[in-house]
């Protein structure tokens, strides 16, 4: 469960002065569902993601992951979640197994539950034919597949996933998107940031649009589509979108 | 928990940079081929080419001599010369290396200095020049030899006993031990030595760790783990330290086994009668890398300070360059003849531990100095390991992109 509350965070740019990234977000994702946050380039998305993951600190507000404050208790967040997004890069000089195990001990798993751990994953993603390739060695699919494992094995309840496909071949997007449908089969809370319409009709049982920051519609694609009158979403987003764009290069 | 997950990322540091050549390169190769390559194969060279020059017989130009024919005779006889034909140019040719050195004979020259009048010889040479300064020493010693000569022949006509001609003799005794020569030979060098190797050692992991991340894209990846920060920042720290102090270790070690090998070889050239012989006692290496720890303290934590704020490898070198001779600058001075340890000079960091440890090599112990430096430098490397901590909780450092 996310539940997050008046959610802000400013920057400081010497250039442009203040910048409002994300701006009082207040929403909140339901274990076995996809909550899909949709925006274009700098509405805010990576950096709402990065503060639920605790990589970035909240100028206000905060969110309750698990139960857990993300500005109070973020080691206890960061042990209920798994990250991915495109920017999680792996250490290359580290054996996929490695790395997985490394992020597990961190996790504060003991030796023997991690192998258990480990050898169960490794099966189920079928990595055994370079579990003990080096990750600089590993081809981009068994890289996200190495990524996928480091995220799962410490089981965490909540999945944050930001852009996860971004990049990735139609094939390599397809174990991700795979991944993502099962997280929700097991009755994880996901939330997952996009501005792939494809993927957000196929995954995602809520969605928020963010623009600025700012929250501007929420609900099941079925709510969106009644309420704005429109079947296709990519429409949707535009007329959600369209009034408060301003293009990232604009800022 | 917390000294565990210290405990992981250094484990995990540890095994990647084993893994990884440029790591391997300049924490183990260069410290250990450094001394060997650079000390023994130049000082053998050395030894060997001023070896050659020195016996090599020097071309030099007689310039004037004609009524002086016993010292035009004395000059081509001689053994270590070979004089070449007069020439008005010998100011070009001793520039160009063509001849070493022209002395010049004045008229009537042993007529006069039979006469007890004081004539006197000049030498042209290329100074700083070796061979032609070793040419000039074998024209002098030609020349010293033909004075006496010259006195001890006006002594007997007068039956004056030869011993007139030096009264006294002077001589110089060396009363402090080989141990000590040794030191102030060395003694300098082996501060700097250290110094230099803990930086050396601590900077490309330092880099590697903080800026590699960033640039490999992994700190995000490591950030999202239930580690906290100071947890991550001291696993990392651990890592570069012990890189530090193995490069310093092995360079030491590389060093005293190069000094070793020199003496012997040395020894059976023949040439190790002046050469003081380097030996360090167990307690003298032990307060040395005692005194090293808080320089390896220091410089690691000071390295991935400053080396966080980069977003690149490249970016991270470029920060560190001019750190290296900051850093050197007091190591070096440390060799500076004259230079000891004041109270002033006690609390500069890096310039008191190479006083100090110039100090250790020739065994001198100054308790109060030792316990300020060591303090004091705990001390330096306590407020830059803070800092490093800080700059690891500043996202606008680790996200400066």
């Amino acid at each position: 469960m996310i539940e997050v509350r008046n959610l802000s965070k400013r920057f400081r740019d010497k250039k442009r002065g203040e910048i409002r990234a994300v701006d009082s977000l207040t929403f909140r994702c339901q274990p076995g569902q996809v909550y899909g946050l949709l925006g274009a380039n700098g509405a805010g998305k990576t950096t709402t993601l990065r503060m639920l993951a605790t990589i970035l600190e909240p100028t206000d507000g905060t969110a309750l992951i698990c139960g857990y404050d993300i500005v109070e208790q973020p080691e206890k967040v960061r042990a209920h979640i798994g990250f991915l997004s495109t920017a999680t890069a792996l250490y290359p000089r580290l054996t996929a197994r490695e790395m997985v195990q490394y992020f597990g001990r961190l996790n504060g798993l003991d030796d023997s539950i991690l192998k258990k751990r480990v050898d169960g994953i490794f099966d189920r993603l079928d990595m055994n034919g370079f579990r003990d390739r080096r990750c600089d060695r590993l081809s981009t699919g068994m890289k996200q597949k190495t990524s996928i494992a480091r995220t799962l094995v410490h089981d965490p309840p909540v999945m944050i996933f930001d852009e996860p496909t971004l990049g990735l071949d139609i094939m390599t997007a397809r174990t991700i998107t795979a991944f993502i449908r099962e997280c929700r089969d097991l009755g994880k809370t996901v939330i997952f940031s996009t501005h792939i319409m494809s993927e957000v009709e196929k995954l995602c049982d809520v969605i928020g649009i963010i623009q600025d920051g700012k929250l501007l519609a929420e609900g099941t694609i079925a709510q969106l589509r009644d309420q704005y009158d429109e079947q296709d979403l990519e429409e949707i987003f535009v007329k959600v979108v369209a009034p408060h764009y301003t293009s990232a290069e604009g800022h | 928990m917390s000294l565990r997950n210290i405990g992981i990322v250094y484990r995990k540091e540890l095994t990647e940079a084993l893994r990884d050549r440029r790591t391997l390169l300049s924490s183990i190769l260069v410290p250990l081929l450094l001394f060997p390559v650079l000390g023994v194969a130049i000082g053998y060279a050395f030894v060997e080419l001023v070896g050659a020059a020195s016996r090599e017989p020097a071309k030099i130009m007689i310039l004037g001599g004609g009524d002086s024919p016993d010292i035009v005779a004395g000059l081509k006889r001689a053994k270590n010369l070979r004089v070449v034909p007069t020439s008005p140019d010998y100011v070009n040719l001793i520039s160009n290396n063509k001849i070493r050195a022209a002395v010049e004979i004045p008229p009537g020259f042993e007529a006069s200095a039979a006469r007890g009048e004081h004539p006197t010889i000049k030498i042209y040479i290329f100074s700083h020049e070796i061979k032609s300064e070793f040419g000039a020493t074998h024209i002098e010693k030609f020349f010293t030899e033909y004075r006496d000569a010259v006195v001890r022949d006006r002594l007997a006509t007068q039956n004056l006993p030869e011993s007139l001609m030096k009264p006294f003799d002077i001589r110089q005794q060396n009363v402090v031990s080989a141990e000590k020569v040794a030191g102030e030979t060395y003694g300098g060098l082996i501060p700097y030595l250290v110094i230099l190797m803990c930086m050396t050692g601590a900077m490309y992991p330092a880099m590697d760790l903080t800026a590699g991340e960033k640039e490999r894209g992994t700190i995000e990846t490591i950030l999202s783990s239930p580690i906290k920060r100071s947890h991550l920042v001291l696993g990392k720290f651990l890592m570069v330290l012990t890189a530090s102090l193995v490069t310093a270790t092995l360079s030491v070690l590389s060093m005293g086994t190069s000094f070793f090998v020199f003496g012997r070889f040395a020894a059976l050239q023949g040439q190790a009668e002046d050469l003081p012989v380097l030996t360090m006692h167990a307690e003298t290496v032990f307060a040395v890398f005692t005194m090293a720890v808080p320089v390896a303290v220091l410089f690691s934590a000071v390295l991935i300070t400053i080396s966080v704020f980069a977003k690149s490898y490249k970016e991270a070198q470029s920060y560190l360059t001019p750190m290296t001779f900051i850093v050197l600058v007091p190591a070096i001075a440390a060799v500076l003849p004259g230079i000891e340890l004041t109270p002033p000079l006690a609390v500069i960091p890096i310039l008191n531990v190479s006083l100090l440890c110039k100090e250790l090599v020739t065994g001198t112990y100054h308790w109060n100095y030792i316990a300020l430096i060591f303090l004091s430098t705990c001390v330096y490397a306590s407020i830059a390991l803070f800092l490093a901590v800080k700059m690891f909780q500043r996202e606008s450092v680790l996200f400066s992109s």
